[in-house]
């Protein structure tokens, strides 16, 4: 079996204890959550940190609760705790979706909110969901707080806008009456990463949508949206003409690479057909359908 | 780094490396070779055991990481002689062959019939989706757990 | 009485119909669940050191330095092999199953991405792998040989330059069957307005066996008795004791191979790899234990692949649907080293079985080995000797031939299935297929699935999607298989001049428990029961009362070991043999017992009887105990009473099958999903059904992996793409349908429990079944093959006429 590299070890019990930590381990310091994406990367040397920092003991940061007109995830929610929030099903169906194919059901039981966001792998789910809508993350460091719209938090593979000596502590996810939302995901097999995923939130005004939120994951979208598909959408009709025509603008935009997943043209025709049939199920779901 | 972890309700300490492997930790520390591995990405379940009640692919968590945790294991499972219903489920059903996932099957279907007392067989088909048996087809997996499921039902109905 | 090899035995008993068979719990369950079973990684021997390997990252280069000075002085390493290490042992190469040489640590160059460099000895894992580290290798690249399609051409990279002389990558060529004949029936056919030729390129692609558990050994050479034990992941203990003999120079009588608990093996853990023979060197060099088990990338990376075989096959037929003829070409990617794993005689495995379960006039194939930069093997998977091969491609070509003549598949192979009276036959290439009912074993599956029922859904579908519904496409995939399994009469068959035949001792104790020591090796199968039930039905006894051994040369009779379906046809031949001769010992005791002739005793319910007089009888325990007694016997018959066999097959077994899988196809997005799958197997008399059903869903499993999601790429680069199992998918409980099994039964008249063996039926049969259903969905696009794995961009990419080469990275 593969084993990680030699590093210390520090436990920390509250969010300023494991800053403090990060902070005196210096640069090479890692933290560790779940560890599902880190440990698998040190196993393989691609990681080799000096030190990790388990957070797993701020119990401070496993909270889903409505603060007036948002809810917020605490960083150490872990996805089965997402998959089974009764809140999050009731306002982010979207979520609730993505959770339900984000790796298997034991590794749900161990990953974490935080740690997938900050992994910030290109075909990640949720960074595409709490994309799409529209979520903030809290970034804590020695010197305070500073709230981080999700759309702004990803700087590209692997890399996001925290900093080290940084904690990602929540996301927040605003509350909007009458929106519906849905995520879809094509892989290969059950737990497979996607070969190309897509989310989509809409609140409607009438027959007419006011507001919309693509995301989409592993098709190498910016932020991990579809800027270009909402504009045309938004305003427009809410017809199944209006999201395949969405559907083409959010293809033409991506960038999605040729892997074992499939070729480009095929990511593409995804991305599409993904967006359209996510923005028919949310519509469903805004209006009561579905 | 000393830890402490309640290994099949026996406190058990050890001092070990961080970077020591949960499943490391019970199969070269504890000679609890029950639980096997099978991959190195989390991706066949070959190593769950139970941290604090909750399933979880022993090889992706460090040892460290389950200081203060209880850890249970497929050699906890049964009581003394009496083997327990999923157990005994998967002998009645032919839910082995190799034997190589059966620990891991075993500690995720107990801990899904914990929760989920009567699960349907697609139920049971999720629980498991994140382990591979390659020699089962996995049908007779999900007929052991019914079974298991059926089995506890009678128990517990029986005056 | 066939079967029977030992003259000396004469065999009375009227009725050979077994009685004890039947389902029944496993015994070796009992260990398994508690968590109990020993697997190689879990022995710990005393001082015990561990070892690591160092793998290339590069396809092909040649090595210019291996610098281990700063991986020996780390506190922990004990010592560090490399290929100069194992030369001046003259061990750096090893001969292959295939009268090739495979390097054990490279030395002039490496030959593909993962190929083993060098193997340090250190305290513990951790230490090993951190002193893999520390080895500075130079490499000076070479460009490498990885589309085997260009593997012949002028001007390529010679991959195996190590073989004075060698110009090209070309292997062998093969062929089988009657080219003339096979040749004259084509251009007949070609000529005819009533017939027509239907040719299409199928390739089934590289896939890897991948057990749970990986492949791994324990090396502990005793210096002061000289005596090697060594605990390994084998499938056949016999064999790999053999081997190490003639690769070491060891001498055979001092080497003791013990396979504990195999966690799955399926063809993977029957080569004998260089991590084995390093740790041997190892310990021979540490004078300790030495433990090595791969992880999960250099299972993947470096063990037996399987099949790699592109096929081009030809069929004539008339346009009413009378099969003519088959003709193939296969080119075979073997990878670096000509290392697969069959019987000398057949380079090709049993591909000679390519025409399948239908009556030919003639066929005829051919087929070229190529050396490419990539793993070797190519036997290796529940393939039987590449009979996966060879009836993926008869019976995707079946399908083709339906749909280019528009006619029901389920229709044409009715047509063309050979008949009952036509049994034995005789192949057109030379198989002598034993018994069966093909017809039959087909219509009952057609029942069970409905088949009509089926099809008027499926129109019915295409229907309302020609009307603009939103539905998905369906698909129904039929197979029909016929295997050859049981491997094999040793005047043909033998493994590196080892005789195919297996071995059986049974003892019976004085107080009538018995113990059965069998030579071949369970990965999974159940042997310990099984076989118990086998010579307890001989014997009138309790499966319970019979302890089976198997898995460690000083305890048990040679044979070849686990693999090709090979157990219960030959292994289990030869306990049913040593039962019998045991018994026909226990009645001469009896008359001894009883004052009577030998000839005057009937076997009745585990007992001998004087004919007619119920009252006169002995229990087997009874004579048990007599036999080991002061009972004065007749002359010349020793006391005791046990027998040993050796089992030489008088011929392969031939197990079919017809399996039927009906698939729900997403048009918009390629996904495939396997609604039912209905799978009727005939592997003659079933031991233990519920263990004979266990193996049938396995292969099932295997069947839609490989289909749907298993296959392993590679770039230009010579990368492999199929190197963990994030990346190389099996399937998972999601994926498999609830397996709807049926049976007929079909004895197998030369197997002397009719038993014809099972075990990897379901993987030869199911994978043509899942594809030709994805196909069958895909009919409205016009498309009539793709290549496996049918994942969701392979089948959108074919929808769309644009279908991907699996065997090479997506571009």
């Amino acid at each position: 079996m593969q084993v990680p590299a030699q590093f210390a070890y520090e436990k920390a019990a509250t969010v300023d204890e494991a800053l403090a930590l990060l902070a005196r381990h210096g640069p090479e310091s890692l933290v560790i959550a779940g560890g599902h994406s880190l440990l698998p990367m040190m196993k393989l040397r691609l990681a080799e940190p000096s030190t990790l920092v388990d957070i797993n003991g701020l119990a401070e940061l496993a909270h889903i609760r409505v603060a007036g007109d948002e809810v917020r995830f605490g960083a150490l929610v872990r996805h089965a705790a997402l998959l089974a929030s009764p809140v999050a099903r009731e306002h982010f169906p979207i979520l609730t979706d993505a959770e339900r194919v984000i790796a298997d059901p034991i590794v749900r039981n161990r990953g974490t909110v935080g740690g997938s966001l900050c992994q910030a792998d290109p075909s990640e789910d949720l960074s595409a969901a709490f994309s799409a809508l529209r979520a903030s993350v809290v970034i804590r460091s020695a010197g305070g707080e500073r709230v981080v719209p999700v759309r702004e938090f990803h700087r590209g593979p692997y890399e996001t806008a925290v900093e080290h000596g940084e904690l990602l502590v929540e996301v927040r996810v605003p509350i909007r009456p009458g929106i519906g939302s849905a995520y879809l995901k094509v892989e290969r097999r059950a737990g497979d990463w996607a070969v190309a995923s897509a989310g989509a939130v809409i609140s409607l005004e009438g027959d007419t949508v006011r507001d919309v939120g693509i995301g989409l994951s592993a098709v190498g979208a910016p932020h991990f949206v579809a800027p270009e598909a909402e504009d045309a959408l938004r305003g427009g009709p809410a017809t199944d003409e209006a999201f395949a025509a969405a559907g083409r603008v959010a293809a033409e935009h991506c960038s999605p690479s040729a892997d074992q997943r499939g070729p480009v043209d095929y990511k593409r025709h995804l991305v599409s057909e993904l967006v359209t049939r996510t923005l028919r199920q949310a519509t469903a779901r805004a209006r009561g359908e579905d | 780094m000393q830890i402490t972890v309640t290994v099949n309700g026996a406190p058990t300490t050890r001092d070990v490396e961080p970077r020591l492997l949960l499943t490391h930790f019970l199969r070269d520390e504890l000679r609890l070779t029950g639980t096997h591995w099978g991959c190195d990405t989390t991706n066949c379940g070959a190593c769950v055991v139970r941290l604090d009640g909750v399933p979880v692919k022993s090889c992706t968590v460090l040892a460290v990481m389950a200081d203060g945790a209880a850890v249970d294991t497929v050699e906890g499972l049964a009581h003394g002689a009496e083997l327990d219903p999923v157990q005994e489920g998967f002998v009645t059903c032919h839910g082995l062959q190799c034997g190589f996932c059966t620990p891991g099957m075993l500690m995720t279907t107990r801990a899904l019939l914990d929760r989920e007392p009567d699960p349907s067989p697609a139920t049971i088909r999720e629980a498991i989706s994140g382990q591979i048996c390659r020699c089962t087809g996995y049908e007779n997996i999900v007929r052991s757990v019914r079974w298991a499921a059926e089995k506890q039902h009678t128990a517990e109905v029986a005056p | 009485m066939t079967g029977v090899q030992d003259p000396s035995v004469q065999i009375h008993a009227a009725a050979e119909t077994p009685r004890g068979y039947g389902s029944m719990k496993r015994k070796e369950d009992a260990r398994f669940v508690r968590g109990r079973g020993q697997y190689v990684d879990d022995v710990v021997l005393p001082g015990m050191l561990h070892g690591a390997v160092l793998r290339s990252p590069v396809a092909h280069a040649r090595l210019t330095a291996v610098d281990t000075s700063a991986a020996e002085a780390h506190p922990k390493v004990h010592a560090v092999i490399t290929g100069e290490t194992l030369a001046g042992l003259g061990l750096a190469w090893m001969p292959t199953l295939s009268q090739d040489t495979q390097a054990v640590l490279a030395t002039d160059k490496v030959r593909f991405q993962g190929q083993e460099i060098a193997f340090v000895v250190a305290d513990d894992k951790y230490a090993a792998r951190d002193a893999l580290d520390l080895i500075d290798v130079q490499y000076e690249p070479i460009d490498p040989v990885i589309d085997a399609r260009r593997a012949l051409d002028p001007g390529t990279p010679v991959v195996r330059d190590d073989q004075e002389g060698r110009t090209d990558n070309h292997i062998f060529d093969w062929s089988s069957g009657d080219a003339t004949r096979t040749d004259a029936v084509f251009a007949e056919a070609e000529a005819a307005d009533d017939q027509l030729v239907v040719a299409a390129d199928v390739l089934y692609p590289r896939v890897h066996p991948a057990p749970l558990e990986t492949c791994g050994a324990i090396a502990d050479m005793d210096p002061v008795t000289g005596k090697l034990t060594l605990w390994t992941t084998t499938q056949a203990p016999h064999a790999h004791r053999t081997l190490y003999a003639i690769v070491a120079g060891l001498p055979e009588h001092k080497i003791r191979v013990v396979s504990p608990d195999i966690g799955g093996g399926f063809g993977n853990k029957v080569g004998i790899y260089p991590g084995y023979v390093c740790a041997i060197v190892g310990s021979i060099v540490t004078g300790r234990p030495v433990k090595w088990m791969e992880d999960r990338s250099e299972n993947l990376m470096s063990t037996s692949f399987a099949r790699d075989y592109h096929m081009r096959g030809e069929v004539a037929v008339t346009r009413d649907g009378r099969l003519r003829a088959v003709r193939v070409h296969v080119l075979a990617d073997h990878g670096a080293f000509n290392a697969t794993a069959q019987p000398t005689k057949f380079p090709a495995g049993f591909f000679g079985v390519f025409t399948g379960s239908y009556d030919l006039e003639a066929a005829h194939c051919t087929v070229t080995g190529v050396y490419t930069n990539k793993a070797s093997g190519g036997v290796a998977y529940a393939c039987s000797f590449r009979i996966t091969e060879a009836v993926y491609l008869i019976e995707r070509m079946v399908d083709v031939v339906a749909h280019d003549l528009g006619m029901d598949p389920a229709e044409l192979r009715k047509r063309n299935l050979l008949r009952p009276d036509q049994f034995p036959y005789r192949s057109p290439t030379g198989w002598e297929y034993d018994s069966g009912d093909y017809l039959h074993t087909l219509e009952v599956a057609l029942e069970k699935a409905g088949y009509p029922e089926l099809r008027a859904e499926q129109a019915d579908r295409r229907r309302r999607r020609e009307a603009g519904e939103r539905v998905d496409l369906m698909g129904i995939g039929l197979s029909f298989f016929t295997e050859a399994v049981g491997a094999g009469p040793r005047r043909t068959m033998d493994i590196l001049g080892l005789g195919m035949a297996d071995g059986a001792e049974l003892r019976v104790h004085p107080t009538g428990k018995a113990v059965l020591r069998i030579s071949v090796q369970s990965q999974g199968q159940g042997h310990e029961t099984t076989f118990a039930q086998i010579a307890a039905a001989e014997l009138g006894m309790s499966p319970d009362d019979i302890e089976v051994v198997h898995g460690d040369t000083d305890q048990t009779p040679f044979g070849l070991g686990t693999y090709g379906s090979r157990s219960t046809p030959v292994s289990g031949a030869a306990t049913a043999i040593v039962a019998r001769k045991v018994r026909e010992r226990a009645r001469i005791v009896a008359s001894a017992m009883l004052e009577v002739s030998p000839d005057d005793l009937e076997w009745n319910d585990g007992r001998w009887q004087v004919v007619g007089d119920p009252e006169a009888s002995r229990s087997l325990a009874e004579i048990a105990m007599a036999a080991h007694s002061n009972l004065e016997l007749p002359d010349g018959v020793e006391g005791h009473l046990d027998a040993t066999c050796v089992y030489n097959p008088p011929n392969l077994t031939y197990p079919c099958g017809a399996y039927v899988c009906v698939v729900d196809v997403d048009p918009g997005t390629g996904a495939v999903h396997i609604r039912r799958f209905v799978a009727v197997d005939d592997c003659g008399v079933r031991i233990n059904p519920m263990i004979v059903e266990g193996q049938i869903h396995g292969g099932l499993a295997d069947g839609v992996g490989m289909a749907l999601m298993q296959g392993i790429a590679f770039d230009l680069d010579g990368n492999c793409l199929g190197g963990s199992m994030m990346d190389y998918l099996l399937p998972t409980a999601l994926e498999c349908p609830s397996w709807e099994l049926g049976e007929t039964v079909t004895p197998s008249p030369h197997h002397p429990i009719g038993a014809k063996g099972v075990g990897e039926s379901a993987t030869v049969g199911s994978p043509p079944a899942v594809v030709n259903a994805v196909i069958d969905a895909l009919a409205p696009f016009g498309v009539r093959h793709a290549d496996m794995p049918l994942t969701p961009a392979a089948v959108w990419s074919a929808s769309r006429g644009r279908p991907l080469r699996t065997d090479l990275a997506i571009t």
